[in-house]
């Protein structure tokens, strides 16, 4: 952990080198994100509601969601330059070192400007928290801090899996975005609009809806007591992903260069 | 030695001009169409997108809001025509897409390989215009079929239905490349304003995000207040993948779908010709960075 830390100031002082540069690509990545935002704004200034869901409950849902999503890139995002590493055999030089692997992977690069995305669903999450009217009791504010900690398990092990998969493939697949990029564009509504399958599909095979759906209908008091646990089920999901990594490290052989 | 007549002489001459375009196009066509695995990516990517969108779309429609007005009578377009515009929109992704410009095109003028460009007897606007419209249309020929073709299967409302009519099919295939052309006219005047910024990260950020909301990428233009969606319309960004993609589903028709085909044609000369002497003033003051 110790470790993880330096490699953190290291990043973050490496990108403090080049302030305007990094203040602009946060301005950028804010635009990018505030257009998904008015896109949301437009389509409840002509319907009101989404199957039971008010404008403000929805804020609040795509709030967590990009800050879950943008939290994981932060820190996990060292994995997306992974199939860059492999290429170059540069992973040959990681394993070598007597230091956990993915430790080392993560450390290679973290997203900083990312903030700037992170800022906007701070800002969605607190005015939808503004106007809801939730009463807000301490097993509520616990169960948010679960969904973000549970959020960003299940994002960084969809990162840590597109990695692992770089061991088979040799370079990355693109169709993995579908799952990443994917869950964010589409996370901004409750898991539920988008009909029965989806919702099973994202309980059962990959648990978006453990950090994002029930959690929050236990938010807005139409859920059950138990579903507050659910984002630390969602945990679990690192489980299968980091198995794949280890096989795959068993698997590695260099492709030199 | 035969004399040849000079108007012949200059026709010969202007068809030569065109033919060096025409190979630019042809070899960034075949270049694209290699890029096979990618385009199965992109292929499954997008028709997850779509399908998402549309079940996205039919959770307002089923909607009730606290008003007790259906989300179904709220609606701008019919659901079947909304459906028909998010597969074309998904099938014909890469002729609209902003964010898809040539790096090299980038690079080039940041590292000054540009001045080589510039030597040759050719045009650099009309060079890379044609370079972006064919790998634009290379990446589109080899995505659109297979979604086009699970979308015309899926069951009724939710896939694609066949056009209003031949002549409102003939129309929308007009529309899509004077539409294309339009794209491509407004990245290069991005590609452009790199001379003067040497750097593009952040123009294009912007300018990128600015374009996919302001043409109907996130949220259909009809989906948008009536006000808005007024002034949005006069807008270049409108004439981009707006208006085929309305005139296939047959949203478009009559006198609006004239008016806005007279609009597309309209910024299509605006945006060359602005391109154009931008790109003269960029040459003739150009200070090469070369390494």
């Amino acid at each position: 952990m110790k470790l993880y830390w330096k490699y953190f100031l290291i990043q973050l002082k490496s990108k403090m080198e080049y302030k305007a540069s990094f203040v602009l690509t946060c301005i950028g990545q804010f635009f990018v994100s505030f257009q998904v935002f008015l896109g949301v704004y437009f389509m409840f200034r002509r319907f009101y509601a989404i199957e039971g869901f008010t404008y403000q409950e929805v804020l609040l849902c795509f709030g967590i969601t990009l800050m879950e999503f943008s939290l994981a890139e932060i820190f996990a995002r060292g994995f997306d330059l992974f199939p860059v590493l492999i290429r170059k055999g540069e992973f040959d030089r990681i394993m070598v070192r007597p230091r956990n692997e993915i430790l080392q992977v993560l450390g290679s690069r973290m997203e900083f400007t990312r903030a700037g995305r992170i800022l906007q669903a701070v800002f969605m999450f607190a005015y939808g928290v503004y106007v809801s009217d939730i009463s807000w009791t301490f097993p509520k504010i616990l169960t948010v801090i679960f969904m973000l900690a549970g959020g960003m398990a299940v994002f960084s092990g969809l990162f840590l899996l597109y990695a692992a998969l770089c061991f088979f493939t040799l370079d990355g697949l693109e169709i993995f975005n579908i799952f990443t990029d994917g869950a964010k564009e589409f996370g901004k509504y409750p898991v539920s609009i988008y009909g029965k399958r989806v919702l099973q599909l994202c309980t059962f095979v990959i648990p978006y809806a453990l950090i994002q759906y029930y959690p929050l209908t236990f938010l807005l008091d139409r859920g059950k007591y138990w579903y507050s646990l659910l984002p630390l089920a969602a945990c679990l999901f690192l489980l299968p992903c980091f198995a794949l990594w280890k096989c795959g490290v068993r698997h590695y052989t260099s492709c030199g260069s | 030695m035969k004399q040849y007549p000079f108007f012949k002489v200059s026709r010969l001459l202007r068809l030569s001009r065109l033919r060096k375009y025409i190979a630019f196009f042809r070899l960034y066509f075949t270049m694209g169409l290699q890029y096979r695995t990618a385009a199965f990516a992109g292929i499954a990517t997008q028709f997850t997108w779509g399908a998402m969108e549309i079940l996205m779309f039919r959770a307002f429609y089923q909607s009730t809001a606290p008003d007790g007005i259906a989300g179904a009578s709220r609606f701008p377009m019919s659901f079947a025509a909304t459906a028909s515009y998010i597969w074309m929109q998904q099938a014909f992704l890469a002729l609209f897409m902003a964010w898809l410009m040539d790096n090299d095109i980038f690079t080039s003028i940041m590292d000054g390989n540009v001045a080589y460009e510039l030597c040759r007897p050719i045009d650099i606007y009309n060079m890379w215009f044609s370079r972006s419209l064919a790998s634009r249309c290379s990446r589109a020929v080899l995505r659109c079929m297979p979604i086009l073709l699970v979308a015309v299967l899926l069951p009724a409302p939710y896939g694609l239905t066949a056009p209003a009519s031949l002549q409102a099919f003939l129309l929308f295939l007009l529309t899509l490349a004077l539409g294309l052309a339009v794209t491509v006219a407004f990245c290069m005047l991005i590609y452009i304003s790199t001379f003067f910024t040497l750097s593009p990260d952040g123009i294009r950020t912007i300018a990128m995000s600015m374009v996919e909301f302001l043409s109907g990428a996130v949220i259909p233009l009809p989906f948008f207040p009536d006000r808005v969606k007024e002034i949005l319309e006069l807008l270049p960004f409108a004439s981009m993948q707006n208006v085929p993609l309305r005139i296939y589903s047959g949203d478009l028709s009559g006198y609006a779908m004239l008016r806005a085909i007279g609009i597309q044609a309209v910024w299509l000369v605006l945006l060359v010709g602005i391109g154009k002497l931008l790109n003269r003033a960029a040459v003739q003051k150009i200070t090469f960075h070369g390494n």
